[in-house]
């Protein structure tokens, strides 16, 4: 035992543990993710069962099942649960009961102490809805215009084709109020700057003023005709009705329009389940967010991430691979040179809030301000640049993540063996031909792995895009139809910004919680993909030179 | 092309292209190259420049918060507006300054334009037939409201009203007279006898107006207004109560009653301050008496409430300057007046004081002609302006502080001061040491930045922001430092090399982790867990390494031919499994141990034995900030173990030392500069991060150490509050302040770090 203590070796353990640990630490956070994030989408079976409430009353309760925990009983007779005193610990189940708009209350704790046998019925159905969350319960009758056309058994079948149709019809009416009436409203928006920028120039003409009523004038006729088809359309949409019964008895009848989907958990087989469970994953990645996005899907999130990332790309390379280039290939040992290295570090350290708050200060306020009273004086008082946007959160990123693309570009640069270079300049070639020529292209990999550690880097980061123009809901895109396609001045919706929004800024962050671990999961996938990617890359340049320079 | 030219007797044909098409080609080479060394010159200064315009950027926001505090004289002019030359009473100026006003003894009301001097208008106030004006009161600055005192007793009270129109786009102020108590003069007390009023005050306070005076033989009358307005028919009906306070035994020199017309503080002539408890009304109690001065011989000559009426500033004829505010003392749960603070005295005896409307700077006049600038907060006496050579008899500060009318005894003139004063409460006693507030116990650390009512007091001490990024930082650091240069020795000395190239992308990984998605989970997840099984941590402290050596001791006695299926190298990986199993009999323990030693829940307990718990608190910041910082510190500490240059150890090996001894002996010797600025990024990585801070840690600015409460940081208070500032303001430009900080204290690190980190470089070189 001395011995072994004395070779050393318990050290050599305890360093190894500190190894171990880290890597648990890893992969036990991405597993959680993982689990938590994919098991959002899987179909769970609906628990029936009865409760014991503390004053001695019998209750049905309906429910999934969420998460069950052991706590001691002590903590639980504190909450006023009353457990015998010589229990010493206690399980209890957090079921989802939906409903809210029903009891008010969708997450409840359930001792299981209390609780009576449970079972699985076929007929409970769940019932997502547009607005009040989920719904649980068992389908009665189906209405057409107040009429039943369905009892018992046969809804079921009769409501998948009507889901369909009304599914259908407010794909219809959202396509027109989003696509071709807020084309209406750009159009609309565009005449009043026309004729606000025509008045300021003082180049208005009574022609032009008589041209502008026209636009406007067709403009609003065109909205009437659609105003008109919508109005038709919501007419249709609310034909059928669902009349459900809860848990405790009650019938309630909901609109076919309010309900997305409609399932019975107990009643699907596997294979079903993985199509519903696909269709679900599909739903979530390419949806619009609902109930103050703590449901639906991610689209514009997902959207607004990958055009800012992309914005900041183009702006970050160029500059990122020059002073890359320059560090390696121009400057001459000295201060100049440790200085910029320094400043390279530097900026890799500062907080990234310090960028946000030079971003909001600089970007927003200095440049976005002059170029509101050089380019859009029709605007203002409403700022155009001069609002945090999607433009300075894409340069405010590009900023943060320049020393990434530098350091990957420059030791890119520094494993081309330098015989390349001096064969090329042997050859008669100037130091930019062979720069460019010859140096560069072998290096593209190498900035390729830069680039793709800045977009992970700038995917994930989110306290300066607080400041610089990411919000919680957008009501556009940043690019659509509508000239000039690319709205660079348009506030975005981020992944980030969206978990932090949900997760700790919603009404029902506890419904909203499944949903916001299927978020994380899909950025850490984003971010563990891109980051894979850059170290194979990385990697397989690695080995490729060292065969080369051998 | 050939290389070899033909040898033929026919001249030589060049295939080169001409000597100018040579020359054309060398130049634009030439040019290009040039363009690409300047071109690739501006990109590598470019990053140079990007930080230092970060560092001037944030600098030239905060400068303003540093300037000195400008006020001069810009000019003046002669206001009569009088018929029969009368002196003035009071001054006022609008809050676009454009519009002045003065009332004199003879009850006019002249206004006048604030620039020029031109008069507007002149308005009479109601006076009684054949009456004098005997005193005046005045309520706060900002409600502009005015009490008028007349030689037969009466009082009339006057409010003026700006009134705001925009003929033709531009704008029109229009002042106008307004008696929100009826159009004719009040008796106050009940008594129709004229009793010469010395002092009036008058007050627009919760629950109606007040208006209270007293005489010279020391008595003192108030009547209380409460105002309803009909649903009905849009009448205002006013309901009077009046009463008496007991009698002073001295002149009354001042009376003031604060806005939640539960005080009244009544100044005689000799200085002492009488406080009344008025909120019984019809039995008005004597708290106390405060002297006011402590110079022997010297008496108050001025007193005004600040904004907001909970601090008295008092000036006396020894020319001092103090602030006193109502404290509770703890014993008697009764208010006293007490002085919290007091300002550079004047030269002389205080003539006149005159609050800001909006926050809790006043000027002061005194008997030599000099105006005095000063800030309650800050505690501060910015500026004094040598105004005029005679006392000064009147001033008015507009709205937004700047621009001041000042009138001297000498003359009728007013005089225009322009005072340029945008950020007087952000001196460095302000911004980082303990502040008196209004309505505190006691000087205090307080970060409280904003609230919707003028009358609040800001409160922007930067310390429990900095200890708080502090606090959260150290518990990260506590966790992070031990696990990331200990992994880091392994990984770099005793790890294979198979096992490295799994484990340093998995680093990498951990590293370009999402911060929100840490603070996500660190939220959500961890804190409510980490407060529902408190002792996993202690048990997992404990067992862990302990299980660890206990393994490692099993192993050395398992048989060699088993030992040896294992190579060396990857002992990391054999601890997997048994570190699971470790954490699995940790999580399993811990109902366990919290019903055997904390009856039945830890968080209780440590509530019941004084430690108050906060779910989300510095405990939670520091796992999950350890857990980002781990991999800066773990790949440059590592970077640096392992370039120690190889012969070094071997010599060490060669010279009998075991592995472990070597490390110690050599490689961590060599090392130490690498992995101290692996633990100095890390530092400075804690210390600015905020997704972890902003989610985990409750966001509250409290000043304290305990790992069981939260805290807020500067990154994360920035995070907060600067969406929602305004632009320009001092919040903003402290937001400003606080963001420079956070950039100085990492620069300063970064750089000391990158030093240390090019030094050893080249000492690994030279070995």
């Amino acid at each position: 035992m001395k011995q072994w203590w004395k070779s050393g070796s318990p050290w050599i353990w305890l360093n190894g543990g500190a190894v171990s640990i880290s890597i648990i630490m890893v992969f036990g956070l991405l597993a959680l993710i993982l689990v938590r994030g994919f098991g959002h989408f899987w179909p769970h079976a609906v628990i029936s069962t009865t409760y014991m409430q503390a004053n001695g009353e019998q209750v049905r309760v309906i429910g999934e099942l969420r998460k069950s925990e052991t706590l001691t009983a002590q903590s639980l007779r504190e909450a006023g649960i009353p457990l015998p005193e010589e229990q010493r610990v206690a399980t209890r189940h957090l079921l989802k009961l939906g409903n809210r708009d029903v009891t008010g209350k969708d997450f409840t704790y359930f001792v299981a102490d209390f609780m009576g046998d449970w079972s699985y019925p076929r007929e409970i159905t769940v019932l997502e809805r547009r607005e009040w969350g989920d719904f649980y319960g068992e389908p009665v009758r189906l209405l057409q215009d107040g009429q039943t056309v369905a009892e018992r058994d046969v809804v079921w079948g009769e409501l998948q084709p009507r889901l369909k149709r009304s599914n259908a019809l407010f794909e219809e009416i959202r396509g027109i109020e989003r696509g071709a009436i807020g084309n209406i409203n750009f159009r609309l928006e565009r005449v009043r700057l026309d004729q606000r920028k025509a008045e300021l120039r003082g180049t208005m003409t009574p022609e032009l003023e008589r041209e502008f009523a026209q636009r406007r004038e067709s403009l609003n006729a065109e909205y009437a005709v659609l105003q008109q088809r919508l109005n038709e359309l919501l007419q249709e949409v609310r034909r059928d009705a669902l009349v459900m019964r809860v848990a405790d008895g009650r019938e309630v009848t909901i609109g076919l329009n309010a309900i997305v989907n409609a399932w019975q958990p107990n009643n699907m087989s596997i294979p079903s389940k993985v199509v519903f469970y696909v269709k679900s994953f599909y739903d979530f990645i390419f949806g619009y967010p609902r109930e103050a996005n703590t449901e639906g899907g991610i689209f514009p999130a997902i959207f607004g991430t990958v055009v800012m990332v992309l914005v900041m790309s183009i702006i970050v390379t160029p500059f990122g691979v020059l002073a890359a280039i320059y560090l390696r290939e121009y400057a001459r040992q000295g201060p100049l040179l440790k200085a910029i290295r320094i400043s390279v570090y530097n900026l890799a350290g500062v907080p990234s809030i310090v960028f946000g708050v030079f971003g909001l200060g600089f970007f927003v306020y200095v440049l976005g301000g002059a170029i509101d009273s050089a380019f859009y004086p029709e605007a203002l008082p409403a700022p155009t640049f001069g609002t945090p946007g999607l433009f300075w959160a894409s340069l405010t990123l590009a900023l943060l993540t320049l020393p990434v693309v530098i350091v990957s570009t420059e030791e890119g640069l520094s494993r081309i063996p330098s015989t390349i270079r001096q064969g090329s300049l042997a050859l008669g070639a100037t130091k930019g031909e062979t720069l460019w020529k010859v140096v560069v292209p072998l290096a593209t990999p190498a900035m390729m792995t830069g680039l793709i550690l800045a977009i992970a880097r700038a995917a994930g980061e989110v306290a300066p895009l607080m400041l610089v123009g990411v919000v919680k809901l957008a009501p556009t895109l940043p690019i659509d139809g509508n000239f000039p396609f690319i709205h660079l001045e348009r506030k975005i919706m981020h992944l980030g910004f969206h978990i932090y929004d949900v997760g700790f800024q919603s009404p029902h962050a506890e419904a909203a919680e499944a949903l916001v671990y299927a978020t994380a999961l899909i950025l850490v996938l984003l971010i563990v993909a891109l980051n894979l990617t850059a170290i194979t890359i990385r990697n397989h340049l690695r080995e490729k030179y060292r065969a080369e320079s051998d | 092309m050939s290389a070899i030219a033909p040898h033929s007797a026919a001249p030589r044909q060049s295939l080169l292209p001409s000597e100018e098409k040579r020359e054309k080609l060398r130049r634009t080479r030439k040019f290009r190259d040039g363009l690409s060394r300047y071109g690739v010159g501006t990109g590598g200064l470019g990053v140079i420049f990007a930080l230092a315009l970060i560092f001037m950027y944030l600098f030239y926001e905060t400068f303003p918060l540093l300037k000195p505090v400008t006020a001069e004289v810009v000019g003046s002019y002669s206001v009569a507006g009088d018929e029969v030359p009368s002196p003035t009473l009071h001054l006022t100026v609008d809050r676009f300054e454009e519009v002045g006003g003065r009332f004199s003894e003879s009850g006019v009301i002249t206004f006048f334009d604030a620039r020029t001097g031109r008069i507007l208008s002149r308005q009479q106030v109601p006076m009684p037939e054949g009456a004098t004006v005997t005193s005046f009161g005045r309520s706060e600055s900002r409600k502009s409201l005015f009490a008028y005192g007349f030689s037969d007793g009466s009082i009339m009270p006057v409010k003026v009203d700006y009134q705001l129109t925009y003929p033709e786009g531009r704008r029109v102020i229009t002042p106008q007279l307004s008696f929100p108590l009826g159009e004719s003069p009040l008796n106050l007390g009940g008594d129709e006898t004229a009793r010469q009023f010395a002092a009036i005050e008058i007050v627009d306070g919760r629950g109606g107006y007040v208006v209270a005076a007293g005489t010279a033989e020391g008595d003192i009358a108030m009547a209380l207004f409460s105002t309803s307005t009909s649903m009905l028919t849009g009448t205002v009906e006013i309901r009077r109560q009046d009463f008496n306070l007991p009698n002073l035994g001295a002149p009354v020199r001042r009376l003031l009653v604060n806005e939640s017309l539960r005080d009244l503080f009544a100044i005689d002539t000799s200085g002492v301050l009488h406080h009344f408890d008025i909120v019984d009304r019809n039995n008005p109690r004597l708290v106390g008496k405060v002297d006011l001065i402590d110079a022997s011989g010297a008496t108050v000559t001025a007193a005004e409430f600040l904004v907001g009426s909970r601090s008295l500033i008092v000036g006396g004829s020894d020319g001092s300057v103090s602030q006193w505010i109502l404290v509770r003392d703890e014993a008697s749960n009764a208010q006293n007046l007490t002085k919290i603070r007091s300002f550079r005295p004047h030269a002389a005896a205080i003539t006149f004081i005159e609050p800001e409307h909006s926050r809790k700077g006043f000027l002061v006049g005194d008997a030599s002609g000099t105006v005095g600038v000063h800030y309650a907060t800050s505690s501060v006496t910015l500026k004094f302006i040598d105004v005029a050579d005679a006392p000064i008899n009147r001033m008015a500060v507009s709205p937004i502080n700047r621009l001041a009318l000042v009138e001297s005894t000498a003359g009728d003139a007013l005089m225009m001061l322009a005072i340029d004063n945008p950020h007087p409460q952000t001196s460095m006693s302000g911004l980082w040491g303990k502040v008196w507030y209004e309505g505190r116990d006691a000087p205090a650390y307080i970060w409280q930045s904003s609230s919707a009512d003028d009358a609040f007091e800001s409160k922007l001490s930067l310390v429990p922001l900095s200890i708080g990024t502090l606090k959260a930082a150290l518990f990260a650091m506590l966790l992070a430092t031990p696990l990331a240069i200990m992994g880091a020795i392994y990984a770099a000395y005793f790890m294979s090399a198979p096992m490295r190239k799994i484990v340093k992308p998995s680093i990498e990984l951990m590293e370009a982790l999402p911060t929100v998605i840490l603070g996500f989970l660190a939220g959500i997840w961890l804190a409510p867990y980490i407060e529902n099984n408190l002792p996993i941590l202690v048990i997992g402290a404990v067992l862990i390494p302990t299980g660890i050596l206990a393994w490692g001791y099993l192993w050395s006695r398992l048989p060699a031919a088993f030992r040896n299926s294992v190579s060396a190298g990857w002992e990391a990986a054999i601890l997997i499994p048994v570190v699971l199993l470790l954490g699995w009999v940790s999580v399993s323990l811990s109902p366990w141990a919290e019903v055997t030693f904390f009856n039945g829940s830890m968080r209780q307990w440590l509530t019941d034995i004084g430690i108050p718990y906060d779910q989300r608190n510095a405990l939670i910041v520091g796992l999950a900030m350890g857990f980002a910082v781990i991999p800066t510190i773990f790949s440059i500490a590592e970077d640096a173990v392992f370039n120690v240059p190889r012969h070094l150890t071997q010599g060490s090996l060669a010279l009998g030392a075991t592995p472990w001894q070597t490390v110690m002996g050599v490689v961590l010797l060599t090392a130490s500069p690498g992995i101290f600025s692996a633990v100095m990024i890390g530092f400075g990585r804690a210390v600015g991060e905020t997704m972890i801070v902003l989610m985990a840690s409750g966001n509250s600015p409290i000043v304290d150490f305990s790992i069981f409460q939260g805290m807020r940081t500067l990154a994360a208070n920035i995070a907060v509050e600067l969406p929602e500032t305004a632009v320009g303001s001092t919040h903003f430009r402290v937001l400003f302040l606080s963001a420079l900080v956070l950039l100085a204290f990492t620069f300063v690190l970064n750089t000391a770090a990158e030093v240390v980190r090019q030094r050893l470089r080249k000492r690994y070189a030279s070995l």
